[in-house]
């Protein structure tokens, strides 16, 4: 039964494929059957797979599956290869089903839409990508699928493509993550060149062997590696892309920038966590640049106006919490966390989808409102995927998961008190733009009519992510045991914290939240505003709703130098090399033509004078 | 009894050589250019049968037979070519005829 | 270079075809330099004919009377005929002359000139580093000529005759009319 794990990626990429050829001739239905159907297939795969893998565990706790040889050069020999464990398993059940849920649900929102086909060919050609990452045995074949998932992202960002402003936004996401890319790529040949070879596995033992802990190397690719998972997974500094990447569609958000690709750089940390544990420094960067990001993508999130603004920045949020998590050391903890964040922010984004859908299209929070009696289904889901996201204690999984990340921040060894107050700080924060949110969305007066309900294919996706935003946090422990056969456990370290004590504190955050948000948007709906217009908010309020000013800034330091060099190379210096070359002849051309006079007598005197020209080269030579 | 030092028949060649070389390259008119080609031909056979009086032999003198026979050629076609320039364009001037410009 | 004409190695007896042969070289430059220069076409080819006359005189001097006398009847006699009959032909008439003379600006003469000038020079050059010499002291005459053309040089005859063959045929064509339709070659 395992020996089908290369379906699970080859189904999607041959739909991908099947569509790009022939999508514009099949009719809708079967668009649709191939779209939705290639993941639906992947899921269940996924699911024998996984199902087998738990009951009859291999030995040594992972399966590989090897295909081909890639590349057979001196003594560099990656081959297309899957690897199977504990991590991978979960990352690829999660990533199938709530792929496959989210396929259903754009059968029915993209319908109407000319790229049908087009859309569904990139969304299977993400799976595929994505699962391949997962799956991928070696470095090299997770960097084929780092980048088929980064241009996946950039075809769909861009999916609208008449509208220039979605072909910047994609341009940005693509260029912002090239950057990462790029350190990602450099990270791997210095792994090949001091270790020799590019399997995971094998790189990890004899990194061990090699390096010391703290050595340059181990600091140098673990720090270059960090680089590509801070571009993908949209964290400080190169977290500019995600806002902007709300121009594509609901369901691409969904998927690629909510639950799927952002994680990627995630999976990439706690796939490597070796090279990491061997780079203290590197380590703590990655728990500062998670602490970092979860609280200022937490304050941007705040003052923005579209729904899927703040929805990004809090994927942003939340990631930083993964981040966080994987820089104390508590690796199990941020897969949780990646789970249960996949649950329910595709579910918010679905359920965002429906809203504006139902409001024809209508984006900002500030028309919405009183859709708790209009969009029932849509007010439930987002109730329940924003508790979950803000952590409303016991019932919702989210809240174990967030608990055991702040947790381990302030207990392990790597963390500290203030890594774990800036967790607190940030479920503030969480809570306050989340309800924020549910506020300004559901309650009120309603500003802007309903036009349609959501159909059949809409709800089921939504209702059965709600469901596993509930559950998917009680089987907290089982998960632990489980992941802990493929990433190490946290060590009992000085107990800084108690546990209860952190999840009372959080559970009082979340509340502080709650009634701060009640209070200023329901109680008194001009406090806001009021707030907003104070001088000293004004400047805030601009300052957070640019996100930091980091747009400005790169735009400063980045973009205009190179658009700058690039008008006054128009006429390209090396280019000119060859066009002069040309302008050389064309000039000699004119030149000599002139002699081409005509005239009978010009003809006979060039005759003669070369005559007399050759004598006396023979005669003095 | 002939001992004409070669030297100057050679000159004498040379002087009408430039001589016709001259002409060709001052007349428009295309007679006077014909005309100017015959002298420098027959300049060229000068120096030949100068050539061969030094060495005693006929061939000299054979060449410029041939010499003779070509100019005779060159004339016939050339005049008929005269003719059907003066009547294409009614003038005789070899800067008229400059359709190759360029 | 010149060799005075009594440094001779002969008798003093060849002086005589040394004054002749100066004299006709007189002749023939001058009278070239003269045709050259004239407006009327008409004026120029008698110049021609007394350049090439002078030449034949030189040619005899040289030891070759057979090719001396080919040069009057052929030269002189049939090729400067035609193109008599030719400038006739064309009836050219007192505005071409005056034509002519617009045409010949003294300027005209100056970059032609300088280029005859080096060329002679370069020949003078290549004459004087040469070894002197001097003609034979027999006259050549038709019948080595003949034995000559009959025998080594025949097949440069057939030549001769095959281009003299397409020189008549090439003039025959261009000069062709249409008799019905003088205008249409």
């Amino acid at each position: 039964m395992l020996k089908l794990l290369w379906l699970v990626p080859a189904i999607p990429f041959v739909g991908a494929l099947v569509l790009a050829v022939l999508g514009a001739r099949m009719s809708h239905k079967h668009v649709t059957v191939v779209g939705v159907g290639t993941v639906a297939a992947s899921a269940f795969i996924s699911i024998l797979i996984a199902t087998v893998f738990l009951s009859a565990p291999p030995a040594s706790g992972m399966y590989t599956q090897t295909l081909w040889t890639w590349i057979d050069v001196g003594s560099f020999r990656p081959q297309i290869a899957f690897y199977l464990d504990a991590l991978s398993l979960v990352m690829m059940l999660v990533v199938t089903f709530v792929s496959f849920l989210i396929h259903l649900y754009s059968a029915e929102f993209m319908r109407t839409d000319e790229g049908y086909s087009r859309f569904f060919a990139y969304m299977n050609l993400f799976v595929a990508c994505m699962v391949t990452l997962l799956l991928a045995d070696n470095l090299l074949l997770l960097y084929l699928g780092w980048e088929g998932v980064g241009l996946c992202s950039y075809l769909l960002i861009g999916f609208w493509y008449q509208d220039p402003v979605n072909g910047l936004a994609g341009r940005k996401a693509f260029i912002v993550t090239r950057v990462g890319d790029t350190a990602m790529a450099i990270g791997l040949f210095l792994l090949f060149h001091s270790l020799g070879t590019l399997r995971i596995q094998d790189l990890l033992h004899a990194a061990q062997v090699q390096w010391s802990t703290g050595s340059a190397y181990a600091i140098a690719a673990a720090a270059l590696l960090l680089g590509g998972a801070v571009g993908k997974s949209a964290q400080l500094p190169l977290q500019t892309w995600l806002p902007d990447a709300m121009a594509g569609p609901t369901p691409t958000s969904a998927l690629i920038h909510a639950a799927t690709m952002v994680t990627a750089g995630v999976y990439l940390i706690a796939r490597t966590h070796v090279l990491f544990e061997l780079a203290p420094p590197v380590q703590f960067a990655v728990a500062a640049i998670g602490a970092a990001t979860l609280l200022m993508a937490g304050f941007s999130a705040l003052t923005q106006n579209d729904i899927k603004r703040v929805l990004a920045y809090s994927t942003v949020s939340q990631i930083g919490y993964m981040f966080l998590a994987l820089g104390v050391g508590a690796w199990g903890a941020a897969i949780f966390h990646f789970m249960t964040h996949a649950f329910f922010k595709a579910l918010l984004f679905l359920a965002a989808g429906i809203i504006i859908e139902a409001l024809h299209h209508e984006h900002d929070i500030f028309r919405m409102g009183g859709l708790r009696k209009e969009l029932p289904v849509a007010f439930w889901t987002f109730l329940i995927a924003g508790c979950s996201l803000a952590g409303l204690p016991l019932i919702t999984a989210g809240y174990y998961s967030k608990d055991l990340i702040l947790w381990s921040a302030g207990s392990s060894a790597a963390g500290s008190t203030v890594l774990w107050a800036a967790g607190i700080a940030g479920v503030v924060l969480t809570s306050l733009y989340t309800f924020r949110l549910i506020f300004l969305v559901f309650f009120g007066p309603v500003r802007t009519p309903v036009t349609k309900q959501p159909g059949l294919a809409m709800t089921i996706p939504v209702c059965v992510l709600a469901v596993l935003s509930i559950v998917g946090g009680f089987d907290k422990v089982p998960f632990a045991r489980f992941i802990a056969t493929a990433l190490p456990t946290l060590p009992e370290a000085a107990a800084r914290i108690s546990e209860t004590l952190s999840s009372v504190v959080a559970a009082l955050a979340f509340l502080c939240g709650l009634l701060g948000a009640w209070f200023v948007y329901q109680r008194n709906p001009g406090l806001a505003s009021a707030i907003v217009e104070n001088p000293a908010g004004r400047v805030l309020h601009r300052f957070w709703s640019s996100d930091w000013g980091m747009d400005w800034l790169y735009d400063r330091l980045f973009v205009r130098p190179v658009v700058w060099i690039a008008r006054v190379n128009k006429a390209d210096v090396i280019d000119s090399i060859y066009v002069g070359l040309a302008s050389v002849a064309t000039f000699c051309y004119r030149v000599l033509s002139l002699t081409e006079t005509g005239k009978l007598r010009w003809y006979a005197a060039w005759i003669a004078g070369g005559t007399v020209a050759f004598v006396a080269i023979v005669m003095f030579l | 009894m002939e001992l004409v030092p070669l030297r100057e028949g050679f000159i004498l060649a040379g002087v009408l050589f430039a001589l016709g070389l001259i002409g060709v390259l001052v007349r428009r008119n295309l007679i006077f250019t014909l005309m100017s080609i015959e002298v420098m031909l027959n300049a060229a056979g000068l120096a030949f049968v100068v050539a061969g009086a030094r060495w005693g032999q006929p061939d000299g003198q054979v060449v410029f037979l041939f010499i003779l026979a070509m100019a005779a050629a060159e004339v016939s076609v050339g005049l008929a070519l005269v003719l059907e320039l003066h009547r294409q364009y009614k003038s005789l001037d070899t800067d008229v005829i400059s359709r190759m410009k360029g | 270079m010149k060799a005075a004409p009594w440094t001779c190695t002969a008798s003093c007896r060849e002086q005589p075809m040394m004054i002749v042969f100066y004299v006709a070289s007189a002749v023939a430059i001058v009278s070239t330099a003269l045709m050259i220069t004239r407006l009327h076409a008409v004026h120029a080819l008698l110049y021609l004919i007394v350049s090439l006359l002078a030449v034949s005189v030189v040619f005899y001097t040289l030891g070759a009377p057979f090719i001396a006398a080919l040069e009057v009847i052929v030269y002189a006699g049939a090729i400067m005929v035609l193109f008599v009959f030719v400038v006739m032909l064309l009836n050219l008439g007192e505005q071409a002359a005056q034509a002519e003379r617009a045409l010949l600006k003294p300027s005209m003469w100056a970059g032609p000139s300088i280029l005859a000038v080096i060329l002679v020079g370069e020949f003078l050059y290549l004459l004087a580093k040469s070894s002197g010499g001097s003609s034979g002291t027999a006259m050549i005459g038709p019948r080595e000529v003949g034995a000559s053309l009959f025998g080594p040089y025949l097949i440069g005859v057939e030549l001769a005759s095959i281009l003299l063959l397409g020189g008549l045929v090439g003039a025959y064509h261009l000069g062709w009319r249409n008799p019905s339709n003088p205008e249409v070659r």
